[in-house]
């Protein structure tokens, strides 16, 4: 990939992202904010997050080695330390460096 | 309140998103590193993009050579939230003047739960507390890049620090709220345009069918969702 291409991406990155915080403010300052628009600003958040947990998950073979063990580790342990302590960080590090032990030496 | 005694405070109050954005700064840089872009797409991508989750992602697509309009729409998709922030800030953030651009510009997940959650309507704390979290989030892509060139450690797996955050983001909203089907629904509707549409392009469908499922089932999801929160 070349680098002029790799600054377009990012400039787009930023400008839609730049865009989706401001648009609020632009659209909803002078009326009243739509019931349907406050119900979905009260659910998706849920919503999207599980979309985003099966988004990284999305590489996994389940018909192959290694079947996605190492990520059903990993995932059942951040959920299990996070259960326990409520603490993002340490579930974020238990997570992550159990999994990169498992695919780099394990599996 | 004194300017020293507001740049305390809101140093004070931005401690939790020091350390977290820190990390997964650092974890975003030496990602980013390990794909063969360098410290100053670190730090501007920091700067500009300003979005913890959507880096990762972005590393992803650079890399992977998306095209522009799936980058477009894959932003929209996973940054779709923060019109919400916006909703529930249009009256904390009237009358905040020159400040305004900024403080819109810079609402992330963790700026916008500190600020929501403040009932003081300081407007310069606000300022504070936007600038300080950009701040470290910057200077953490900034150091992890820094470190990703230095130490030339094997850093396969390290991507894994994107599904424990949102795993972790899930568990936490999970045990926050009382209604889990909005939560269900995000899973179930993902998995399955995941297996309909595959891996490439299934964020478009899944999105598309979350919104639909969401507002059909309305009598079921909304009733006590956030109550206990």
């Amino acid at each position: 990939m070349n680098d002029y291409r790799a600054v377009l991406m990012v400039a787009i990155i930023s400008a839609v992202t730049m865009l989706l915080r401001i648009i609020p403010f632009l659209v909803f300052e002078k009326r009243e904010t739509p019931v349907f628009v406050t119900y979905l600003g009260m659910v998706l958040p849920y919503a999207i997050m599980g979309m985003l947990v099966v988004y990284c998950l999305k590489g996994i073979t389940f018909l192959a080695s290694p079947y996605g063990i190492p990520e059903l580790i990993a995932v059942s342990l951040v959920v299990l330390v996070h259960i326990w302590k409520r603490n993002t960080l340490l579930s974020i590090l238990v997570g992550t460096l159990s999994y990169m032990i498992m695919v780099q030496f394990i599996f | 309140m004194s300017n020293k005694e507001r740049i305390r405070k809101a140093f004070k109050l931005t401690i939790p998103v020091l350390t977290g954005y820190i990390c997964l700064g650092i974890g975003f840089g030496i990602i980013l590193e390990a794909k063969g872009y360098g410290v100053l797409w670190a730090f501007c991508m920091g700067l500009f993009i300003y979005a913890g989750s959507m880096q990762y992602v972005a590393v992803d697509l650079i890399s992977g050579g998306a095209s522009l309009i799936a980058t477009a729409l894959t932003t929209l998709m996973v940054n779709a939230r923060h019109l919400f922030y916006g909703i529930s800030m249009i009256e904390k953030y009237k009358g905040t003047g020159k400040k305004k651009p900024y403080l819109m510009m810079s609402l992330t997940d963790e700026t916008y739960s500190l600020i929501v959650s403040d009932n003081t309507n300081d407007k310069r704390l606000y300022f504070l507390i936007s600038l300080f979290n950009h701040c470290y989030w910057v200077i953490g892509c900034t150091v992890g890049s820094l470190i990703g060139s230095v130490l030339n450690f094997n850093t396969n797996g390290v991507e894994f620090v994107l599904t424990a955050l949102f795993v972790t983001v899930f568990v936490e909203q999970w045990l926050n709220c009382k209604n889990h089907l909005p939560a269900v629904i995000g899973v179930v509707s993902t998995v399955l345009c995941l297996v309909v549409f595959g891996a490439e392009y299934f964020l478009i469908p899944s999105m598309i069918l979350i919104t639909i499922v969401l507002t059909v089932l309305k009598k079921y999801t909304v009733s006590e969702v956030n109550s206990d929160e």
